[in-house]
Order: structure tokens, then sequence, then C-alpha cells
């Protein structure tokens, strides 16, 4: 059979890299073709090429067996190409008709929008794929999970029949990845072909029929799942053997070391986010939050450590009251922060590996001689980092905007983790991140916890939560709906409490759950 | 992981390798300053191709000849260009010749007169330091210090003031008093709109544009009634008290003086402040990303308010100079748009204080050899202001000098976009 869509030897160079090296791939009707590799293997860049984004270098793109040249996101779409980006492209004021038909207004006589006509279209399709979406709800209104279909529609109303996915269940609860993942199944069915990109090996092997793995610009080759197990992507992603499963062991439970009582806080629109919040965390334990993105998790954390003032409640460290003390008074009193978005608060892109990796200890001893900053000694200190926490980078003079996530990243772990530490706030430390950073970033928290720190990890991902977590507590709409013994909690279960179902409920609906063991999960 | 070696494109960077490599020789750091150069000088360069052009086709001559025959027509555009660059050149450096016939001729008073040129053009050079200095350490603390020629009235103000009104002081209470009363005019001016930002939010382009007006009305109010010499036509004020004036090295006609290594020096003072000190390490952060710094434990109200204020005392110092070393009092609009040029040449220099100190002496060399220029090569002066104001503009977009020689922007500005990370 002719494949509907083929890539030729697709070359892509940036001045200095080459980001995708004669890369093949051929895609079947009806087939969902994953791409799998890790963050800067290449797999963005090669679908920009493919939506129009980017002109390769060399190389062709053959459609329905056509030699087609994509010079826009238009020619892509006239070519039945569409792509569900990992940000979606939607107005929340509108109403899921008026977001579809945008670009595409089907018109009555005399330019009025029709929008009786779009909205029995879109209940066509949405039978058809068993989307279930009302076309006359407000985007705003919407779960992310069905704002995502209502991406699809409009591709699908586009008569697209190539669809991209672009690390689709990012934003996703584990349910509605469930879900997507029917969705995806019943397009397939029905004719569509689907690219799915990702780099989470569980979702690979659960929803596609073939899989290319690339790294370094390069297909490292392509299998299926039933060939496949998660050791062998993740060994040809990374290009050696990875650990999915981390050794953990019984946790040292010590003193309470950081006291949430009761905590308000607001957000940024001055709506409350967290809302009479209360837990604690002990030396040597780790307590994972878990929730969807936006639940409060974000305040809760800026509260904690200074960056936010808190409305009312309590906050403690070491027995000190650090309510709505500044974040300088937070560090000095032991608390290392991870922070969520690690470019915007964590470092300075524009100044050096060397310069972050003191941005919160250079004013004092042994980095600063009264106001005199002691350059060689950071310098010394800097080198030593690097080399201890295996930052890769070619000194500590470059940019730290000019490394790789993964090493951003790994420039604050050491940051944070290289001075003497009662508390570790860590929020989503391990996201958008490729499998070797991960395993490497998890260690080093477990490590931490080991040596008797108390650890908040709060995380979207999961997976991230189980594998790290002694306990786990769930945000729902600004509240902590209930705090769980990591042994005795499951993905549907947490999934079911993330949602919003009570306790109870959520116990009823997934049934006994066993006391498991402590060492380690899979990862992904 | 792609990563590649990144030639800093940064002065700032480079020199603070420099300094904390303490002397141990990297591989491509030579390459790296190049780089950073490379930019500003074919700017320049760029700046004089136009300029020529520009005074071809303004010089009448050049037409006449043209209409002669295309020979007369080249032959006059090159006269016309030679004839005002060596002007430009002779008016800011003096007359290689001249220097000899003068050591020569043993006369004191000549060599004086041979060596000036070159002593005038560090006296215009003096301002533009601190005016540079006072923008780009507000660009490298994250503030648009558009004020400076605001600050530089209001610094005059303060030390013509302190200069004429205080007597009986030995020179070396009253020069350090009469300068830093003009630092701390310049200071309270730019605190204003520090103190707003940082509190209010309010843009300080804004504030500071709105402050140049009031610093300009004030000064010409106080020279028109409290401040007005009092048996003088003109509206200025008292001449300062020679105890307040910055000391000339040299007998008349240069009046080089003490002023610019004031400028030299606290060149390096802001240099170690930025790069060498904790105050250094906060301003910069909170310019850089303020996220950060507010991560970092950095006060950042206090750090913007603080900045705006360094930035505006480095201006008033600017005011200082001119009062107090060159025209020994106060007279109406006698910056006549220094302020407004250190924004241009604080980029030129990269805002680094280095680069400040070179950029500055670009300026006040082209600013002195202009008035000779005019003169000799009968070139109007509006022709110079153009010419100035084209070398500025391919300074001022370095996009456009990489576009017109096809330089390549460093690899690893585009390595982040290959990443694929931070879409």
């Amino acid at each position: 059979m002719e494949p509907i869509l083929e890539l030729r030897n697709i070359t892509k160079r940036f001045p200095g890299v080459l980001a995708n090296d004669h890369i093949s791939l051929t895609l079947n009707k009806g087939e969902i073709h994953a791409l799998l590799g890790e963050n800067g293997a290449g797999k963005t860049t090669l679908m920009n090429i493919l939506y129009g984004l980017y002109q390769p270098d060399e190389g062709e793109i053959i459609v329905r067996g056509q030699k087609i040249q994509v010079h826009s996101p238009t020619d892509a779409i006239r070519a039945g190409i569409g792509m569900v980006h990992q940000h979606f492209m939607l107005v929340p004021v509108f109403t899921v008709a008026e977001n579809v038909m945008l670009g595409e207004e089907t018109t009555k006589a005399a330019g009025f929008l029709d929008r009786g006509a779009a909205a029995k279209r879109i209940l066509d399709i949405s039978s058809q794929y068993s989307l279930e979406v009302d076309p006359n709800a407000y985007v705003k209104d919407l779960p992310v999970g069905v704002q995502q279909r209502v991406e699809i529609i409009k591709l699908l109303y586009r008569n697209a029949d190539i669809l991209i996915f672009d690390e689709p269940t990012a934003v996703l609860t584990p349910q509605e990845a469930d879900k997507l993942f029917e969705i995806m199944e019943s397009l397939a069915k029905q004719g569509k072909s689907i690219i799915f990109i990702t780099h989470k090996l569980r979702e690979v092997l659960d929803a596609a029929d073939r899989i290319t793995v690339i790294r370094g610009g390069k297909v490292i080759g392509t299998t299926t799942p039933a060939e496949a197990s998660e050791n062998k992507l993740a060994a040809m992603m990374v290009g050696r053997e990875v650990k999915l499963v981390i050794e953990k062991k019984e946790p040292q439970v010590g003193e309470v070391v950081l006291n949430v009582e009761n905590l308000v806080v607001a957000n940024d629109r001055k709506q409350v986010a967290v809302d009479q919040v209360s837990f604690s965390v002990c030396a040597g334990e780790i307590l994972g939050v878990a929730g969807v993105q936006g639940n409060g998790q974000t305040e809760l954390v800026e509260a904690v450590t200074g960056l936010r003032k808190a409305i009312s409640g309590k906050i403690r460290l070491v027995g000190k009251d650090i309510t709505n003390s500044t974040p300088r008074e937070i560090t000095e009193l032991g608390c290392a922060h991870i922070p969520e978005d690690r470019q915007r608060d964590g470092l300075v892109l524009t100044f050096p590996v060397l310069e972050n990796l003191v941005l919160n200890t250079y004013y004092i001893s042994p980095y600063a001689r009264g106001p005199v900053i002691q350059w060689d000694k950071v310098i010394e200190d800097s080198r030593s980092l690097i080399e201890q926490f295996d930052i890769r980078t070619p000194g500590p003079y470059t940019d730290v905007g000019h490394l790789s996530g993964g090493n951003q990243q790994k420039c604050i772990v050491a940051r944070e983790l290289s001075r003497p530490i009662h508390l570790l706030v860590a929020s989503q430390p391990t996201r958008g991140l490729d499998v070797g950073s991960i395993e490497y970033i998890h260690r080093q928290i477990l490590n931490r916890r080991d040596l008797g720190v108390a650890c908040l990890v709060v995380s979207t991902e999961l997976a991230e939560i189980l594998q790290l977590s002694d306990r786990i507590a769930v945000m729902y709409r600004g509240k902590i709906v209930a705090i769980v013994d990591a042994r005795q909690a499951t993905k549907e279960f947490l999934g079911l409490l993330m949602a919003g179902v009570p306790e109870e409920e959520a116990k009823a609906q997934v049934g006994p759950i066993e006391t498991k063991e402590v060492t380690g999960r899979e990862l992904f | 992981m792609k990563t590649k070696d990144a030639p800093k494109l940064d002065a700032g960077k480079v020199l603070l390798e420099e300094v904390t490599t303490g002397g141990v020789k990297t591989p491509g750091k030579k390459r790296s300053l190049w780089r950073t150069l490379t930019v500003p000088l074919l700017a320049v360069i760029t700046g004089l191709i136009f300029g020529g052009i520009f005074i071809i086709l303004t010089t009448p001559e050049v037409y006449q000849a043209f209409g002669e025959s295309i020979g007369a027509g080249l032959k006059a555009a090159w006269d016309a260009v030679w004839t005002a660059y060596v002007a430009l050149f002779t008016g800011a450096i003096g007359s290689p010749a001249r220097w000899v016939s003068a050591i020569q001729s043993g006369d004191p008073l000549e060599i004086r007169r041979a060596f000036n040129p070159f002593l005038e053009s560090l006296v215009a050079s003096t301002p533009y330091i601190f005016g540079g200095l006072a923008v780009a350490l507000g660009f490298r603390s994250g503030v648009f210090n558009i004020g400076v020629e605001g600050q530089i009235f209001i610094g005059a103000i303060f030390s013509a003031f302190v200069g004429y009104s205080i007597t009986g002081l030995p020179g070396f209470i009253h020069i350090p008093l009469t300068f830093l009363a003009g630092a701390l005019g310049g200071l309270l001016w730019g605190y204003i709109p520090g103190w707003l930002k940082a509190k209010t939010g309010g843009h300080e382009v804004i504030n500071t544009i709105m402050m140049n007006y009031i610093a300009f009305r004030l000064s010409d109010f106080l020279l028109s009634g409290p401040m007005k010499a009092p048996n003088q036509f003109n509206p200025v004020s008292p001449p300062i008290q020679e105890t307040a004036m910055l000391p000339r090295f040299f007998g008349p006609p240069i009046r080089f003086h003490l002023g610019f290594f004031i400028a030299l020096a606290t060149a390096y003072l802001v240099y170690w402040l930025l790069f060498k000190t904790i105050w250094g390490f906060n301003l910069r952060s909170v310019g850089a990303n303020l996220f950060a710094a507010r991560y970092a434990g950095i006060n950042v109200t206090r750090y913007i308010i603080l900045a705006m204020s360094l930035s505006g005392a480095l201006a008033g110092m600017a005011g200082a100079n001119e009062v107090m070393g060159l025209n020994h009092n106060l007279a109406m609009a006698f910056s006549s748009g220094y302020g407004f040029d250190s924004i241009a040449l604080a980029l030129l220099g990269n805002n680094h204080p280095l680069g400040v100190v070179l950029a500055a002496l670009l300026f006040g060399t082209l600013r002195n050899g202009a008035t000779r220029m005019q003169v000799v090569a009968q070139i109007p002066i509006d022709i110079i202001s153009i010419l100035q104001a084209v070398i500025l503009m391919f300074i001022a977009a370095p996009a456009i000098i990489r576009t017109i020689y096809r330089l390549r922007v460093s690899p690893t500005e585009t390595t982040v976009v290959t990443t694929g990370w931070g879409r």
C-alpha cells in the first residue's frame, strides 16, 4: 500500500547544529505513528518543516504520491495536514462553533455568519469520532481535555486527514489522556493518519501502531509496541542504558520541618487560589502535591517561599514563623527552591553559569568579603559544581540561556542542593526534561531525603509524584482534598481525586488498593 | 546536549572573564573581543561613507563640475570629501606638521596652540563620559534613563550655586563639595522617576522626559531671576569662586582640566561597582531578570530606585564638570544635547564603562572636529549633524551593519531554537 505521507532525507541545518540529518519517515493511512525522542532530538524541527514553519535544506515531502512544497501552515492545511499544538490556539470568550469557524467562516446571504450550519457540522464530526463537544459552549468554560478536542475538530472541519499531535498529554489528567487515546484510535480506524510526538514511553506503547525513535537529529530506528519495551525504547532515546526504576529506601522520618496552617493565598487576579490549606512535611520524607495545573499549587509554593503574600494562615519553617517573610529570610533559614518556571524565576538567562550558580549566595562568605565579590572563589566552586552535578557546558562563562533545558535545570539543582538545607521545595522539577535528566534529578531529590531534608515536590506528572513521594497531597480548586499514603495510591485513584471526585467515592470506584512495596516504581 | 562554545558579544562579560580568570589565557577570547568591536567599528566606517555621500550631494561645486565633465565632477566630489574629512581630523586631533614646526620653534604659546585640538577633544569627551556612564548604568540595571539631559541641568544648577555662593573655603574642600553638589542634584532628579517606577509602576521613560522639561524651564526661571548675576545683562549666574574651579593643566588657549581624569576614575568606579560588588550584582540581576532577582532575595523596589538615583548622580556630575571645568558659571542651554547623545553612545559602548569611555572619546572627537570642518571645508553645521546622526543610526541598529556586511549571528543565538526547548 502506498503511504499517505512520506518524508525523504529531510535535512535542516541551523548555524553550528544539524537539527535534522537525513530523516526519512513514512506514515500509512489509518496509522498512529509515534515520534519519540528527547528534547532537542529534532522532533519539533521536523514537524515544523512538515507544517511549513521551516524550509528544509534538503529532502522532499510526498503526500499521497505527490511531491509537495510546504511554505506556510496554509499550504500544509491545503495538503490535508493539521497540527494540534501543545498550547491551544483558541479564543476563550468565543463559543466552540465560533472558534472552529474562525478563518473558515460559513456565511449566509449578505455575509452574515451561519453559526447554525457550522454547529451542525461540528455535531456531525463530534458524533462521528465520539468527541462529545457542545458547539454552543464557551471555550473558557471547558476543561482542558475538551478544549483539546475543539482543536481536533478545527482540523477535521478543515478536512485534514494527516493529524500531528505535539506532546498532547502534557496538559491532561490521566483520565483525559486515556480518553484522548480512545479518540485517536477512533480517528485512525476511520481513515485518519496520525503522527504523535512525545517523550513518554508508556503512552507510546499504549497508543501507537509504529514507533520511530529520533536522537541527535537522526532516525535511530523504527519499531512496533509488540517488539519494543520501555527499557529498549529508553536506551534508543538516550543512547545508553537508563534505569527506569530508582531504588528507594524506607523513609527515616524525623521532626516536622515545614508546617502550614489554614493558609489562604490569592492569585494575580485577586481570587482565592489557595483555600484554607493545612499540611506539614517532616525531615526525611517527601510530600508530593498532585493536581491538574492551575489548582493552586503555584500560589502555594510561592507563599511558602516568600514570593507571594499570604492573606491569612501560618507557615512555620523549623519552628520559626515565616508567614510573609522575604524570600531571602526564608532562604537563609535553609529553604531550597526549584521553581516551576525555571527560565523566569530560577535563572538569569543572560548571566553566565557561574553567576547563576551563586544567585542566592553571592552576598555572603565565602563569596563576598564586605561588598566585594570574591570571583576567584566563585570560579573555583562553580567549576567543581559543574563537574559534580554533570552540567554540560563549555565552561563557567557560558550564558545559561545557551544551555539545553536539562542543563539549565541542573544549574538550579546544583545551586540549591549544594548548600546546607532543611527544606527542599521542588516545583515541576523535571518538566520538559529528557529521560536522562529526569533520572538524575530524581536521584538527587531522593538523596537529599535520605540525608534528612524535608521535601515538598509539586508536579502535574502523576508518574513523578508516585515515583518520589512518601505521602501524596491532592489539590483541587485551591484545597487539599486528600493526603494519602503513597503506598496506597494508584494512578487511577489519584486521577479521580484530581478531577474533584470525593475521596470516599473515588475509593469505591477503584476498589480496594493493596499496600505496595516502597522500592521504587516505574518512571513512565 | 548541543551546546557550542559561546563567542560572547557582550563586552561586559568579556571583561568579567578577563578579570575573573586573573590573567589565565583562555583560547578564543581574543576572537570574542574582536567580535565585540567589529560592529561598532564597521558602523563608524559605514557612517563616514554615507556622510561622504551627503557631503557630495550638498556641495554646489560638485554639480557644477559634473556639468563640465564626469572626470571633473568625480574629482570635485573627491576633493569635497577629502577636504571635509581632513578638516575633521585636524580639528579633532591637530595637524602633525604643525606639531613638528611648533616644537621646532620652541614658542610655548605656539606649542599649546598646536596641541590644543587634541586636548579640546578630550574636554568635549568629558561630559559624554559621565552622561554615557549614567545611561549605561541605567541600562544594566533595567531602567531606561532618558532624563540625563535634565539631570545634567539640575546638577549644573546645584554645583553653580554651591560654587558661587560659598566663599572662603580652601580649594581642596570647595572643589569636591561643589562637584558632589552637582551629583546630588542629578541624584535627586533621578530618584523621583525611580521612586515613581518602583512604587507606582509609572514608566521611567515618560517620567524622565517630563522631568527634563521641568529641569530646562526651572533653569531658565532661575537664571532670569533668583540665580541671575546682578550686574549682567545676559541670563547667566554669577561666576563660581576660583576655589571651586577644576584646575587646568596648561596655559591658554588650552582648556583641558581635571574633569577628564575624574571622569576616567568614575568610569573605573562604575565598572568596579557593577562587576565586582554585591550591589552591582543586585543591580545587574534586577536589570536582567526581575523575577529571578526577587527569587534570589534581592529587594527589587530598592534597587530600581537606587539604579535611577545613581544614574542621575552620574548625569549630575556631567553638569558639575561643565560648570566647574569649562564655563565657570551657569548659562542657559549650556549642555546642547549631551544627555541625548549619551543614550546613543552608551549603546555604542555596549553599556560597559570601558566601552562608554571609548565611545565618548569618539563622540567628543567628532563634535570637536566638526567645528573645524564647518570653518575650513565650509560644510553647513546641519550636514555635520546629519553625518553624526547617520553614524549613530548604524551604531544603534547593529542588525543593519550585520545585513550590509553579511556578518553571521553567533551560532549560539540560534542553538536554543534548535534544542526545541522553550519554544
